[in-house]
């Protein structure tokens, strides 16, 4: 294979850079720093443009962000929103970035997520006189099995058959986004509630009736942390379970036999499978990993902020963590700040709708932009004059259209 | 009979987008582009078109634009200008900056709910749809005519267009000689170039008439359905993948599977109204399930181009 053709904008930039020998000490903090130009930068040149948009809708930017950055980190209680967007963000972000090292996009987390979330919150109220922490964890495990499960038939579809995982998982998006309404569906005077449903009967619940019925205190994750003041949020304890899971997948992938095959197949398949690695087994784990890290993040939504499931609750968190992964450039480590970026913008959204009315998709916008110039990373290359750095590994997912 | 009647009409009315999103994939695909980005394209279109044909009415607009068949041509073209944008953008990401071409597809996808759920209004009444070009000329009374009239007439010039253009895609690519080129850029770039073909410039135009394909679904979904809604194009990008795969990249056999979709959708819709005994969202599961089942069973069967999928380089 021939080397890639260097764009003319970086070769434009290039002589003005220094002519340092290339990549030989690779300090950690060299690294550290390396490895976060490019996302900051993406982000700043995101909310530039995003400021445009703001204009050209005629609203004010400067009031805009001032709102967003006063809602996600303005008091005690505007922090502790931004840790808790930030926990599902970090276990959703670990469930896409580890499929990207096995090969696998998994857009299907939002549907793991949520089916790991409904899990949770059956065995958190149908499951009586436990007590806490046996309950706590049995609600954890039940995500976990529910996400896992979810994920387990397009990775079985894609091994066995090859129906590409981005398609499969979509569409088990909207089954289980179907199957999930009709679990908790409300009681009708044509139709009988569903059998997780908490308003059994016709006109039970004024509003928003798709729910279950609470889970047990005894299935709260405990707050580690209460702010001040009349903020109702309090910090649960699963940004701690989040921030283990991070350091945890970091070694399962970079630390482990098991992690290096499963990275083996995302680079380069044919090679994993001549080296004796069954790429199929592996196909399939990887996915039930990925979907089991999904289904924690919903659980934890239910036990430590919704304290019941609703169909109406998460309903972009699985698509947010795509962006998360990708900034983070799949590393379990980066989804940290990166899940904590997200989180912000996702604390501040109210705060900045309040503020300046510009509509909250402005975000989505916003996240839309900062992947494309992480994906793009030459463009933000070219337009700061950065020198592209070694070739990291690089992960084809669109070669595997229809392979085994 | 009328219920029949009714499933034909609805079925014909789903399969049109999803014919001209399967169309879509097969121009990017065939010349070697993964195009997953064909969702985000015709909820876009969709948008454009709708926000244009009530634009186009308020005061202040001259009146010849405001006249239906021009108001209506204008929103078209819109949405298909629209997709053909939304395209460039994935070509220019995967083809210059060498993107994966999921990964590019997805940022669409994700950039266009965010663009249209932003500039969104609410309450927005759809201002007249595109009307029938021929009028069902037969009365109840004729009886079998009446009813075949009723499903070959009455129809918006789209769905009149998405059925012309499955034959003469099919005759466009394997009877001309864009349609070699396309075909051979697919399978194998790297010849293609070596005889002369300018590869990228046949992916950017190819795409770009595949996000003019992706539009015009998009603007059937609003100028012949109903009002524009956020994330109304609900899947259905996917599913015309789903249903290219089945037709194994050939359009007369994608629509084909398109028909298959859209009969199974339709049935979808009758079945709640005939008071069947099993709730409603499983059946509303039907096309994603069926899909799914699609993914499956021809996945393996069906080849893609060779080329599909990974950047090509120029030497």
């Amino acid at each position: 294979m021939k080397q890639p053709q260097t764009p003319l904008t970086v070769e434009l930039a290039r002589p003005a850079e220094t002519n340092q020998p290339p990549e030989q000490r690779t300090g950690f903090l060299r690294r550290l720093i390396q490895g976060f130009t490019l996302p900051l930068l993406s982000v700043f040149t995101a909310v530039i443009i995003g400021s445009i948009f703001i204009l050209l809708a005629g609203y004010d930017p400067f009031r805009a962000f001032s709102g967003l950055l006063q809602g996600a980190f303005g008091t005690d209680g505007a922090i502790t929103r931004t840790l808790i967007k930030m926990t599902p963000l970090i276990l959703s972000g670990l469930a896409v970035a580890l499929a990207f090292k096995g090969g696998l996009f998994n857009i299907g987390a939002q549907g793991q997520l949520v089916v790991g979330s409904l899990c949770s919150a059956v065995a958190g109220y149908a499951l009586i006189g436990l007590p806490p922490l046996l309950h706590v964890i049995i609600c954890l495990l039940a995500g976990i099995i529910g996400g896992g499960l979810w994920a387990f038939v397009p990775g079985l579809l894609k091994a066995r058959t090859g129906a590409h995982e981005v398609i499969s998982t979509i569409m088990l998006n909207y089954i289980a986004a179907l199957l999930l309404e009709w679990a908790v569906a409300p009681g009708r005077t044509d139709a009988p509630p569903g059998p997780f449903a908490f308003c059994r009967l016709p006109g039970q619940c004024a509003s928003n009736p798709n729910v279950t019925p609470p889970i047990l205190e005894s299935a709260y994750l405990p707050a580690i942390y209460t702010p001040g003041g009349n903020a109702p949020d309090y910090l649960h304890f699963g940004v701690i379970i989040a921030l283990v899971v991070a350091i945890l997948i970091w070694i399962l992938l970079f630390k482990t036999t098991f992690g290096f095959e499963l990275r083996m197949v995302g680079l380069n398949p044919s090679a994993a499978r001549y080296s004796g690695i069954k790429v199929a087994r592996m196909t399939i784990l990887t996915m039930v990993i990925s979907g089991a890290l999904a289904g924690l993040a919903g659980a934890i939504q239910v036990q430590g902020v919704v304290h019941q499931f609703q169909t109406n609750q998460n309903l972009t968190l699985g698509f947010d963590s795509i962006a998360v992964a990708l900034l983070a450039g799949s590393n379990p480590i980066g989804i940290i700040p990166s899940a904590f970026l997200f989180g912000a913008m996702d604390a501040g959204t109210t705060l900045m709708q309040a503020t300046s009315r510009v509509p909250g998709e402005l975000i989505q916008v916003m996240q839309a932009l900062i992947l494309m110039f992480v994906a793009a990373d030459q463009i933000i290359r070219g337009m700061y004059r950065i020198k592209a750095s070694g070739s990291g590994d690089k992960i084809r997912l669109s070669s595997t259209w229809g392979q085994r | 009979m009328d219920v029949i009647l009714a499933v034909i009409n609805a079925a014909i009315r789903f399969t049109v987008p999803i014919t001209l999103g399967a169309m879509s994939g097969i121009v990017s695909e065939r010349s070697g582009i993964v195009n997953i980005a064909i969702e985000g394209m015709i909820l876009a279109g969709a948008f454009t078109s709708f926000i244009t044909n009530i634009l186009l009415s308020t005061p202040g607009v001259p009146e010849f634009l405001q006249l239906q068949p021009i108001r209506l041509g204008v929103a078209i073209l819109a949405g298909a200008a629209v997709g053909a944008g939304l395209a460039l953008l994935h070509a220019l990401l995967s083809i210059r900056f060498k993107v994966d071409q999921i990964i590019s597809g997805t940022v669409i996808n994700i950039l266009s709910a965010g663009v249209t759920g932003y500039l969104y209004i609410g309450n927005q009444n759809s201002l007249g749809t595109l009307p029938a070009v021929v009028n069902n000329p037969f009365t109840t009374d004729q009886g079998l005519l009446y009813y075949l009239g009723a499903v070959i007439f009455d129809k918006g010039l789209l769905t009149y267009l998405t059925f012309f253009l499955v034959p003469f895609l099919g005759f466009c690519l394997f009877r001309t000689t864009w349609g070699l080129r396309t075909r051979s850029v697919g399978e194998n770039p790297r010849a293609a170039d070596t005889l002369g073909v300018n590869v990228y410039r046949l992916q950017y135009t190819n795409l770009a008439l595949s996000g003019i394909l992706a539009g015009l679904a998009g603007a059937v979904l609003v100028l012949e359905g109903v009002s524009f809604e956020r994330g109304m194009s609900a899947g259905r990008g996917f599913i015309a993948l789903a249903v290219m795969i089945f037709g194994m990249w050939r359009p007369s056999r994608a629509f084909l599977g398109a028909l298959l979709f859209g009969f199974a959708s339709a049935m979808q819709n009758q079945l709640q109204f005939f008071n069947v005994q099993i709730p409603h969202q499983f059946i509303a599961m039907l096309p994603y399930i069926l899909t799914l089942v699609v993914l499956a069973g021809f996945m393996g069967r069906a080849r893609p181009p060779a080329h599909v999928g990974s950047a090509y380089e120029v030497e």
